[in-house]
């Protein structure tokens, strides 16, 4: 309800995803203790070992709604309305919302809550879901559990974590198999949860004006397919290809390394998830629209999330989507610049995706495209 | 043209209430502010989230994020009635005799008078709790429903289903009905006096544009009033099927302000209708005649209780601009 909408900015909120173990509590201690000067409110299914003294930490028992709309994938939360709406009758207390899960949730109901309730979404914006990965016991964990895979495929920042207890082929493997699963996270390798918190805290990845801003290679490596290990911007990647020029004095060319990557045999034999990502030239909004809404809602099941950059014909802005199962979103973003490249792309990232028929159909949504 | 005697507190008002004629203000920071002979504060609560009056000891019984359920007398004294470390407490119900029950988690708890407490556990959250106006019966909403549960005795509940988040309930003041308030901008009732599984059972008071987050019954049980509208959605209710088959009165409809509060005269069929943007009407149910009481102010109503003779209305909002309504002036 517009109406009811504060003047006030929204409060950002990160959901913070992991298997059990995965390194969530260490990671929100440091958020905790860290000298950023700003104040988190923090949402946990259990106390457990946070050892931070906050009067601000909420326990909070998983409650998920089904919406009475017939969709089976519109899940909510409903502990996260009952907590947030308590949280925001004083906004002045934080910054910003943490909401921790539980190793074995699904991140789906979490971050739809933030777009599916009218008074959470009013007074609150989800800022990005942030995945712990324990480098060491993945492979384990996709084997005996969907939920593992579900957390890396939501996420838009990954912390590939405790990769002293590795080896580098074994974490260069690991991070081939998260970025297989999702092409588009920014992966950042961490020991005992150590980061940068500005590469995890306030990253707008929700955010239409922000969310593609700050990823300037959104989607650059898609013609790769998805089995080599840069992300967008990672920041790692010297250090990685450093490491391995070291090992291999004959290739010190980056190029090659990326070359020796693809086409590595892929080790992933548990993911089930699926990307597809789809890039063409101009569109036609009247094709584009009708296809979008009719693709999340046949297909909104098995999409765990959509990001794309549209391009219109005639339209002076780059258009901007994002979608999680049946919701989606866009809007305008900015002006194309002066010789940017006037293309689309776009994003899925499921299960039983058909490649062919979201290909086939998007390319029908194509400006110059003749109508069928 | 009823006159306002304005209070000016810091932040979002979480409930008002009048203990005899003295009007309370609470505070979601805490703090319990009072009228009566000048501006009196306890500081009650690490945070406030229920602030309930209880009929029975014409007290308040408040709940917190401190834990603690407590009972605020007209002078302001606090008793501590219960104290649950860590929990939130923010479902809270007085039942006849000074009975309390609270809820955190899958858990009511029932305090009798005798200092004994009566534990009830559903399957789901609790998220709602009311007393039935006979009888030491409680209606605990929750997932999926309502579960009723006599006080007094071990035994099973009476299950009443509807698929769905219920977030909160109510019985009518003559006990014919129960009435859910829901996620999904619906109100569900169940008729009590009819068999299970009849047709007649169920009523559905459906297209709300918001969310409903408050509900109340006008003198004797004849209507129920509702926000979640750009206007009061009045359900009738005195025929035998309530509203079934019935259209509601639309009362104080506004182009494009939402209410957010209800709150039905004591006496006369009157709802107070507070809304988004901080504005108080009062509308007569018989013509839908409109009394500006209170114009637009810093924040949405979030909370309005008359006095006992009706003659005054004390509101609070959401920015912590609050005041009494004198409507005899």
């Amino acid at each position: 309800m517009t109406e009811t909408a504060p003047a006030t900015k929204p409060i950002p909120v990160t959901v913070l995803t992991g298997y059990l173990g995965a390194g969530k509590t260490t990671l929100l201690n440091r958020i905790l203790s860290d000298n950023h000067g700003k104040k988190y409110a923090v949402i946990v299914n259990e106390f457990g070992e946070i050892g931070i003294d906050n009067d601000l930490i909420v326990e909070s028992d998983e409650e998920i709604y089904e919406m009475n709309n017939g969709c089976v994938c519109c899940t909510v939360r409903g502990d996260l309305i009952r907590v947030v709406e308590g949280l925001m009758r004083r906004p002045g207390r934080f910054d910003g919302i943490i909401v921790e899960t539980t190793g074995l949730a699904d991140p789906v109901p979490v971050a739809q809550t933030f777009f599916m309730d009218d008074d959470v979404r009013a007074k609150t914006e989800l800022d990005a879901v942030v995945t712990l990965v324990d480098a060491k016991h993945l492979p384990l964990r996709l084997k005996d559990s969907r939920e593992a895979e579900d957390q890396i495929a939501f996420a838009d920042v990954v912390l590939l974590n405790k990769t002293d207890l590795v080896t580098p082929e074994e974490l260069a493997k690991v991070e081939a198999t998260v970025r297989a699963i999702n092409p588009s996270a920014r992966i950042h390798r961490t020991e005992r949860s150590n980061i940068d918190l500005t590469k995890v805290l306030n990253q707008g990845a929700f955010n239409l004006e922000r969310a593609l801003e700050n990823e300037p290679h959104f989607l650059d490596h898609d013609h790769h397919e998805h089995d080599h290990t840069c992300g967008p911007d990672c920041g790692h990647d010297h250090h990685h290809d450093h490491d391995h020029d070291h090992h291999h004095h004959d290739h010190d060319h980056h190029g090659h390394d990326h070359h020796h990557h693809d086409h590595a045999p892929s080790p992933i034999h548990d993911v089930t998830v699926q990307s597809v990502s789809l890039r063409g030239g101009e569109m036609n909004p009247d094709r584009f629209f009708p296809w979008i809404q009719k693709i999340t809602q046949t297909e909104g099941p098995n999409i765990l999330r959509l990001k794309g950059i549209i391009a219109f014909a005639g339209d002076e802005e780059r258009y901007v989507v994002q979608g999680v199962h049946m919701i989606i979103e866009g809007d305008h973003q900015r002006p194309w610049k002066d010789g940017e490249k006037r293309e689309s792309r776009l994003v899925f990232i499921g299960r039983e995706l058909d490649r062919e028929k979201l290909e086939r159909t998007f390319n029908a949504c194509a400006a110059e495209a003749k109508p069928n | 043209m009823p006159t306002v005697a304005p209070l000016d507190l810091a932040g979002h008002v979480a409930g008002v209430a009048y203990l005899g004629d003295v009007p309370f203000f609470a505070e979601s920071a805490g703090a319990i502010h009072r009228l009566d002979h000048g501006h009196k504060t306890v500081e009650a609560h690490e945070g406030l989230l229920a602030c309930i009056r209880d009929e029975a000891t014409d007290t308040l019984l408040t709940g917190g994020e401190d834990g603690k359920v407590l009972r605020i007398g007209v002078d302001g004294t606090v008793t501590e009635v219960a104290h649950v470390e860590r929990k939130w407490i923010s479902q809270i119900a007085a039942g006849p005799q000074g009975v309390v029950a609270y809820a955190y988690g899958k858990t009511t708890h029932v305090r009798l008078a005798d200092g004994t407490t009566k534990h009830f556990t559903e399957d789901r959250t609790v998220e709602g709790i009311a007393f039935a106006p006979k009888g030491l019966r409680i209606a605990v909403a929750r997932y999926n429903g309502v579960s009723l549960h006599w006080v007094g005795m071990a035994g099973q509940p009476v299950e009443l289903e509807w698929k769905g988040a219920h977030t909160g309930v109510s019985f009518s003041p003559d006990g014919r009905f129960v009435v859910t308030m829901m996620q999904e901008n619906a109100l569900h009732g169940w008729k009590m006096d009819s068999k299970p599984g009849s047709e007649t059972r169920h009523m559905r008071m459906t297209g709300y544009p918001a969310k409903i987050k408050s509900i109340s019954w006008s003198a004797k049980g004849k209507w129920l009033a509702s926000s979640g509208a750009p206007a009061a959605i009045v359900w009738p209710f005195q025929a035998k099927d309530g509203p079934m088959g019935k259209a509601p009165l639309e009362l104080g409809t506004r182009a494009n302000m939402m209410v957010t509060q209800v709150a039905c005269h004591p006496t006369d069929e009157i709802a107070a209708i507070g809304y988004a943007d901080g504005m108080i009407l009062a509308v007569r149910f018989a013509d839908a005649k409109e009394v500006l009481l209170r114009r637009p102010g810093k924040g949405a109503i979030t909370a309005m209780a008359w006095n006992r003779s009706g003659k005054q209305l004390a509101f609070g909002s959401e920015a912590g601009d609050c005041g009494v309504i004198d409507i005899t002036a």
